[in-house]
């Protein structure tokens, strides 16, 4: 049974109130929630499902024996990568853990190169060489896929520091999990990217689990918002379930960090509807907390109620986009079950870049 | 407090410069006030006045170089001493022509110093050479490549106002400012993985370890995240990095700080690794480090640092990748790198006084190994001694006496042997760190040992 009630607490929306005193230092905005137009309501919508079924179809592919290793989905977290990546632009650099499919698909990166990749494939992203933790895609901004718990977040920090490095007005943009958070080295970096003011943005996607360890028997201070105040970092806690809330604390975010003031630290309140990895049996935590969250909170369920009760679509404009993204991860899925492995060759290769 | 002694300010030195006095004879003197700047083989440093009294004789004018730790530099009156009553003591009880032995034992590697030759490798230089210390070698590599490309910069702690805990980026805040030249607060870990994520995002970063000892914070970064990154994203995001800074032991400075880590780093795929002994080597190898697209680890040797060698004027680059053979010879191969080869050229004199002809190989590059080099020496010798600053298990040795029995076994005359450091953690007093370190008289032992004499 799991100690704490994360359904409730995953239900609140950003908390501007603050018990501690107000430091003397300016502080961003609180963040409006994001009133999306028709088109941006059902993009959000198009990504959303669209990480959903792929996740659905690798979860399915990996009982199957077609992916190995370890593969985290990330099913019932998608408003936080769909909110987040709608306020960056392309010249931004984002960087993630090893849950990190769904990000990739928001880059951009097309569905076969992902689902090939998983499957172990010459045709994956990373040729077949990097798997599920491992992918990358200079191309689109996206820098990984690590394996190291909170190691992206150092490595995110030094993104930033060549956006500021070469004045190019772009930002870095680096998610860890609860778990991530109580890694040294992220408080390192909060530390680093402050004093030189880098153009970074902290994600904490908080899905209350680290593996089975629930954040309040991890974490001394659970409001993870506040881990950046030592270094004054300023957080902001957001409701990781509500698409829109996301897009608005985004803004804030990149706001103030585009405007010089250095970085900002986001507390994603999400939840993780499946294991850790797909070898996780889950005992941590109960099926009525799962499900309770999933009747409540589903961040697809919300937007299509927005949708329809807002007049911007109708259920046949969703069923259609719910059809085309059946065929992409139909067509994903067949692709990376059939294309062919690496040629043997591709062992010795990508070793180093230089021949010495 | 009539006599001032020449202090030892760091771990490594035994002498220094008296660059300037700021007091004269007969000035009053208060505690703490600056009596003499003296510089050091890392730094200026300021020589205050422990107690008051007024200065009495200056026994070493300024300027003078190569004063030994342990040398009475003055004599000061203490406070109600007639200094006339004083005067002729100085000379009964320091004789400035016999300073005392210094009080700071030798560096165990010492003795090769200042005469060692210049890696031979590429041949005779045919440009133009300049006696260069590995330290400024070092740093001009970094400057000439930072003139050349805005992509190069260098972060570690100390490197840009403090100029370089070991003074080997001296002057090059001055020249490139802040942007490009980087102090970190003490956060190993954390400037390593914004080092690598920079290269990632298409920089080139020269991060600088205060000593690799203190790089285990951060070795994860330099394994998971640079070395690996090339392979695991099917070649499409690079890492090219050069981590850098003094490896090994130096000296009395204990167990935590005296390690050698080239067989770790040599060991992962992905990862260049040099390791230099010469100035010369030490400039090409860093500036080809620097251009390389691949994450390097460049392993320096503080009591290298002070150490002086002829090295090529001009843009001079040293290939990764490939060994040197320092000394010819035609008896047994001594296989060595960094601060090793000093210690070889040294046994090789005393070999060649008792007819044995030592052929010397500098490795230079740990990774990739050049087994060329180094089988092409065994067919001609028969015989080899792998010389390692380090402990013996799982080394470089360990490595190079694989490849001469997997690839040169038809060569060999006699078992090759290995000589290292003693298999335990370095101690601290005197005695016992020089029983730890290997040293010339080992690699005459064994060299000797293979010649069956």
């Amino acid at each position: 049974m799991a100690r704490s009630a994360p359904s409730k607490a995953a239900a609140k929306t950003a908390t501007p109130s603050n018990p501690f005193p107000v430091p003397n230092w300016q502080r961003p905005d609180e963040p409006q929630r994001y009133r999306a137009s028709a088109s941006e309501l059902l993009d959000f919508y198009r990504q959303m499902v669209l990480i959903r079924r792929f996740e659905e179809r690798a979860g399915q592919l990996y009982g199957m024996g077609m992916i190995g290793g370890f593969c985290h989905l990330y099913i019932g977290q998608e408003a936080v990568v769909v909110g987040l990546q709608s306020a960056l632009k392309s010249t931004d650099s984002v960087i993630t853990g090893y849950r990190d499919h769904g990000h990739m698909l928001v880059a951009g990166i097309p569905a076969n190169a992902v689902m090939a990749e998983l499957t172990g494939r010459a045709a994956g992203i990373s040729k077949g060489k990097g798997g599920s933790m491992h992918m990358f895609s200079v191309e689109h901004g996206f820098y990984g896929g690590h394996g190291i718990v909170g190691a992206q977040v150092s490595l995110g920090t030094g993104l930033a520091f060549g956006h500021k490095y070469r004045g190019d007005g772009g930002l870095a943009m680096a998610y860890f999990g609860d778990g991530a958070s109580n890694q040294g080295q992220v408080y390192e970096s909060f530390n680093m990217a402050e004093l030189w003011k880098l153009p970074i943005i902290f994600v904490i996607e908080n899905n209350q689990y680290a593996m089975g360890t629930s954040v309040n028997r991890a974490s001394s201070e659970d409001l993870l918002y506040r881990r950046g105040e030592s270094f004054r970092v300023p957080g902001l806690q957001v409701d990781g379930m509500d698409v829109q809330a996301v897009r608005g604390a985004a803004q804030v975010a990149v706001d103030w960090v585009r405007s010089g003031k250095g970085p900002m630290l986001l507390e994603l309140k999400t939840y993780r509807y499946r294991g850790h990895s797909m070898s996780d049996p889950a005992k941590y935590r109960s099926r009525e907390e799962v499900q309770a969250m999933r009747e409540k909170s589903d961040p697809i369920e919300q937007v299509k109620r927005e949708i329809i009760e807002g007049g911007h679509a109708d259920e046949a404009a969703l069923k259609k986009i719910d059809r085309e993204v059946r065929e992409i991860v139909d067509a994903a899925a067949d692709f990376a079950e059939t294309a062919p492995e690496p040629d043997a060759a591709e062992l010795y290769t990508d070793v180093l870049v230089g021949t010495y | 407090m009539p006599e001032i002694k020449l202090p030892a300010m760091s771990p490594t030195m035994e002498e220094g410069t008296l660059a300037k006095w700021l007091v004269k004879e007969g000035d009053a003197i208060k505690a703490g006030d600056v009596l003499a700047e003296i510089e050091t083989d890392k730094a200026t440093m300021e020589l205050e006045a422990d107690e008051p009294g007024t200065m009495g004789k200056i026994m070493v004018p300024a300027g003078s170089e190569g004063v030994k730790v342990g040398t009475v530099i003055a004599v000061i009156f203490g406070d109600g001493e007639s200094q006339a009553a004083r005067t002729p003591a100085p000379s009964q009880t320091t004789p400035p022509a016999a300073p005392p032995a210094p009080k700071a034992p030798p560096s165990p590697h010492a003795g090769e110093g200042d005469s060692a030759p210049a890696g031979r490798g590429e041949g005779a230089p045919q440009s133009a050479t300049k006696r260069t210390t590995v330290r400024e070698a070092l740093r001009d590599a970094m400057a000439e490549e930072m003139r050349t490309t805005d992509e190069v910069f260098v972060m570690g702690e100390e490197v840009a106002e403090y100029q370089g805990a070991y003074k080997v980026t001296q002057g090059l805040l001055e020249e490139f400012g802040p942007r490009r030249v980087i102090d970190t607060p003490i956060t190993e870990h954390g400037f390593a993985g914004i080092g690598a994520g920079a290269a990632m995002g298409g920089l080139r970063p020269v991060i600088e370890f205060m000593t690799f000892n203190f790089a285990l914070q951060a070795i994860d970064h330099i394994i998971n995240s640079a070395a690996k990154t090339n392979y695991m994203s099917g070649g499409q995001m690079r890492c090219p990095i050069v981590f850098r800074g003094p490896n090994g032991a130096a000296a009395r400075v204990g167990a935590q700080h005296s390690h050698n880590f080239a067989p770790w780093y040599a060991s992962v795929p992905g990862l260049i690794v040099i390791a230099p002994y010469s100035a010369a080597d030490a400039k090409g190898l860093l500036k080809a480090a620097i251009r390389c697209p691949d994450p390097v680890v460049f392993l320096e040797n503080e009591l290298l640092y002070g150490q002086s060698f002829d090295v090529p004027e001009g843009d001079h680059v040293v290939p990764i990748g490939k060994a040197s053979v320092v000394r010819a010879g035609k008896h047994v191969t001594l296989v060595s790198y960094s601060i090793g080869v000093g210690v070889c050229l040294a046994a090789a004199e005393t070999l060649a006084a008792e007819g044995i002809e030592a052929e010397i190989i500098d490795l230079r590059t740990l990774r990739p190994l050049d087994t060329a080099t180094v089988l092409a020496s065994l067919k001609k010798t028969n015989r080899m001694v792998v010389v390692e600053e380090g402990f013996p298990v799982c080394s470089i040795a360990s490595e190079i006496i694989t490849v001469a029995m997997e690839q040169g076994f038809d060569d060999l005359d006699a078992p090759v042997l290995r000589v290292t450091n003693v298999d335990v953690p370095m101690p601290y007093a005197a005695n016992l760190e020089k029983l730890a370190l290997m040293k010339p008289d080992d690699v005459v032992r064994a060299a000797k040992k293979v010649c069956y004499k």
